[in-house]
């Protein structure tokens, strides 16, 4: 068997993983500079595509064209996302089916931003291999209905990786664990993501992980928390700016560039106050600089109801396995959200235990995955994994009611079996449609896709068309029809209401190669000019603000290191640009140290910045 | 598209499944058994026929595993509960082992005829309007009850009649199988009606999430 890597396709940050075959360890692979993170941000720009920490370094910049946490559209349809769709910069088309993105001046559609992620760790991990990585093992929230988790196989197949297993996150952490017997028992895994939330009840015993239930939320995390934070501070900005936000006729909500500073300030405060608690944030706008202290209490208290959403399915998840909190042996905690305090003491109050996570929450699903990778390529034969389908299976019968096959919580793989006949004479088409979800009526539940079972014609209720619906060790549904009558296996062509059809993933794989990731040398001009893009802001915003506070030759020295470095940025000579960036960094130091002052001057006297900085 | 006519019609099958689930597992058809050692059972098949260790089998060998894998998760799933094993086990008897999911109807005990009939009343009075306090307590208190009743309804089910299956002659039991259908029943009911007290008093998290 070749090698298998595992990867852990993230809403925030992705990795990829592998066993070392002499420690018998699970390993994450860094990249070049030592970096195990690898940012789930791809941008389209005119030179190729950028991901990772450079496509991040630009989001501020081009945000328009530059995704992240595109985790929270795979498999769905644009009516699932509109209403966050107002948050996010990037375009996202209105239509049926799946959900199509403007960025770069094209359409691309959830999996193939996806897929340039797992293309980047796809080439990481053959960087450190010095060979072609072909298969993977990709997880996924448990929550994951079989829409989204096509949409992640055809991810992995645009990106020419054979996802050989769909893994749960929560199970596959409970794996890393596993390993080094850090739990045995009945655990519960509760998994805070950047996006997704889950939680998984296991039995793990004598090297058996039997999932017993699962629950979740695929569409709250860590982004939710950001985005409250961020739109709490904007109601302040627009109660203490509102002079200068008048004066200069700016709507911050609507300044694409502006959100996204404000977004990513709101982040790294929220991580600050996970180890502090308080902490300032510091945004400089075009017209202003917006300064304030915020407590852990504070964030808290906004956080609160959105903390609050994942007590209700860590309950049913419960009593789907017919436990008490008494009953749990331990809580592990996964995913970087689950660093927040109030999110661990409100496990703590639900389970009346101590939660762990010796393991480091970012890396431990990455681990996991690349411990059932090994488990495929037959490196570990002590280890079973026990998973469960998440949400029940239906059709839809007369009357729009949800004929449930397979219940929820059901250890897969597992099959249902059912016969089907025709109402009128003549009748070749027999058409199913398929949904998930717990809900009485099909439409309340999620739509999987229609089948259409294509037989001889015969008269009415002669046919009899076994169906049998498997749900495969991935999750995923996969629907086989055979006429009894005549042996003959009954064609099935498959519409899946919120997916890629066969057609859509080889065009997508044929234009992968097309918009190809840029190439290291183009990668490195792109950063540069990025640098320079934020150096140039920096540079007006700082004259705008502070020009008045220095000389008028100094105003002119900036002035012309500014003129130097828009000449150099649109260029093609990387050493020019970075050398121009440099001199216009040089040009302005004694100006944001005038500035710094200034901004200081109000609360904290009249002392110079750098003697302030250098007594803490 | 989907107009009536066109518009499948699922119909009840016999599985064309060999093994049934007692066999699945080497156990003879008795409702008595050890959880544990089912257990170990089935993490033994499942380490058999597990599709994880079956990875670079051909085609047809991974779909084959594939099935008997599935087999086992649904006879484990049927088999550790000792309600649905009895369920499974009458249905097994009568021919009709197909699905699981597929309801008793369900049908009122005479005992509680007089108290189900106050029940109704209430709740039809909930339907129509507000929900004054001491039709709540009422309600509550009813649900209680019933709650008692399901609970020493099932100790029944899985206790005593079972016991009296597992020991049963051959003439014996048409008339053990007769009284699991009819506590089988009577459980049907009483969970129906709790259900709906539970909506009428608003306790069932928003959503009716479906029970299994």
């Amino acid at each position: 068997m070749s090698r298998i890597v595992g990867i852990d396709l993230g809403t925030t940050n992705s990795l990829v993983a592998y066993v070392d075959e002499t420690t018998r360890l699970p390993r994450i692979i860094a990249d070049a500079e030592g970096r195990p993170l690898l940012p789930s941000v791809v941008a389209f720009t005119p030179d190729g595509i950028v991901v990772g920490d450079a496509a991040r370094r630009q989001l501020a910049r081009r945000p328009g064209d530059t995704v992240y946490s595109v985790k929270r559209l795979m498999g769905r349809g644009f009516e699932d996302v509109k209403d966050e769709a107002r948050y996010l910069p990037f375009r996202i088309l209105p239509g049926e089916g799946l959900v199509k993105l403007a960025v770069g001046g094209r359409e691309v559609t959830p999996p193939e931003v996806s897929a340039a992620i797992l293309k980047a760790l796809k080439e990481r991990a053959e960087r450190h291999f010095g060979e072609p990585v072909e298969k993977a093992v990709v997880t996924v929230p448990a929550y994951f209905n079989d829409s989204q988790r096509q949409a992640t196989k055809d991810a992995g197949r645009i990106a020419g990786l054979d996802v050989v297993r769909i893994v749960n996150e929560p199970t596959a952490a409970s794996l890393a664990y596993g390993l080094h017997r850090l739990s045995e028992g009945v655990i519960a895994v509760y998994d805070l993501g950047g996006g997704t939330f889950d939680v998984s009840i296991l039995r793990v015993k004598d090297g058996v992980f039997e999932v017993l239930a699962t629950n979740g939320d695929t569409h709250l995390g860590g982004d939710d928390l950001d985005r409250v934070l961020a739109l709490w501070l904007l109601e302040d900005i627009a109660v203490r700016h509102h002079v200068e936000l008048d004066r200069d006729c700016v709507d911050l909500a609507r300044d694409p560039e502006a959100m996204q500073e404000l977004r990513l300030a709101a982040e790294a405060a929220k991580i600050r106050l996970s180890s502090e608690e308080r902490t300032t944030l510091t945004i400089p706008f075009a017209g202003f600089t917006y300064r304030r202290d915020i407590t852990r209490a504070e964030l808290e208290r906004l956080v609160e109801p959105l903390v609050a959403r994942t007590l209700a399915p860590a309950r049913r998840a419960l009593a789907d396995a017919g436990m008490t909190p008494a009953d749990i042996d331990q809580v592990v905690l996964v995913g970087g959200s689950t660093r927040v305090p109030l999110v661990r003491r409100r496990v703590q109050e639900l389970f009346g235990k101590t939660p762990h996570s010796q393991l480091n929450p970012d890396e431990v699903v990455a681990l996991g995955a690349a411990v059932q990778a090994h488990i495929l390529a037959g490196g570990i034969t002590d280890m079973l994994l026990l998973d469960v389908t998440p949400l029940s299976l239906g059709i839809e019968s007369l009357g729009g009611i949800v004929n449930v096959l397979i219940p929820r919580n059901t250890t897969i793989p597992t099959s249902a079996r059912e016969m089907f006949t025709t109402s009128v004479d003549g009748q070749t088409v027999v058409d199913l449609h398929v949904v998930q979800g717990e809900r009485e009526l099909a439409k309340d539940c999620r739509s999987l896709g229609r089948f259409e079972l294509r037989i001889d014609p015969m008269p009415a209720g002669m046919p009899k068309i076994e169906v049998t619906f498997l749900i495969d060790a991935n999750g995923i549904l996969q629907v086989q029809a055979k006429e009894q009558r005549s042996g003959k296996a009954a064609s099935i062509e498959v519409k899946p209401t919120y997916g890629l059809d066969e057609a859509d993933v080889a065009r997508m794989i044929e234009e992968s190669f097309t918009y190809a990731e840029a190439d290291v040398e183009t990668r490195m001009l792109i950063e540069a000019r990025n640098e320079a893009d934020t150096v140039l802001v920096h540079a007006g915003r700082a004259l705008m603000q502070g020009g008045h506070l220095v000389t008028a030759d100094e105003r002119a020295a900036i002035e012309t290191a500014v003129t130097a470095l828009r000449a150099a940025r649109d260029g093609g000579d990387r050493e020019r640009i970075h050398e121009a960036t440099t001199a216009v960094n040089r040009a302005t130091e004694h100006l944001a140290e005038v500035l710094m002052d200034a901004a200081l001057k109000g609360a904290l006297g009249s002392r110079r910045a750098s003697e302030i900085l250098g007594e803490r | 598209m989907n107009g009536p006519g066109r518009r499948a019609r699922g119909v009840f099958r016999r599985c064309a499944l060999r093994k049934n689930f007692f066999e699945v597992f080497g156990l003879p058809r008795k409702l008595g058994v050890d959880p544990a050692e089912l257990q170990r059972r089935f993490y033994a098949l499942a380490r058999e026929h597990h599709p994880d260790f079956h990875q670079s089998a051909p085609p047809e060998e991974r779909a084959r595993v594939e099935e008997a894998s599935a087999l086992v998760n649904a006879a484990y799933r049927m088999l550790r509960d000792p309600i649905a094993r009895v369920d499974y086990l009458v249905r097994l008897e009568e021919g009709r082992e197909t699905r699981e999911g597929v309801p008793d109807k369900p049908k009122a005990p005479p005992a509680l005829l007089q108290e189900m009939f106050e029940i109704q009343e209430a709740l039809a009075e909930a339907k129509t309007g507000d929900l004054d306090e001491a039709t709540r307590a009422t309600l509550a208190r009813q649900r209680a009850s019933l709650a008692t009743r399901l609970a020493d309804e099932e100790a029944r089910l899985t206790g005593p009649l079972s016991a009296r299956w597992d020991d049963a002659a051959p003439t014996e039991r048409p008339a053990a199988l007769a009284a699991f259908k009819d506590a089988l029943a009577t459980r049907a009911y009483l969970r129906t009606v709790i259900d709906d007290l539970a909506q009428a008093l608003g306790e069932d998290e928003g959503v009716a999430h479906r029970r299994h």
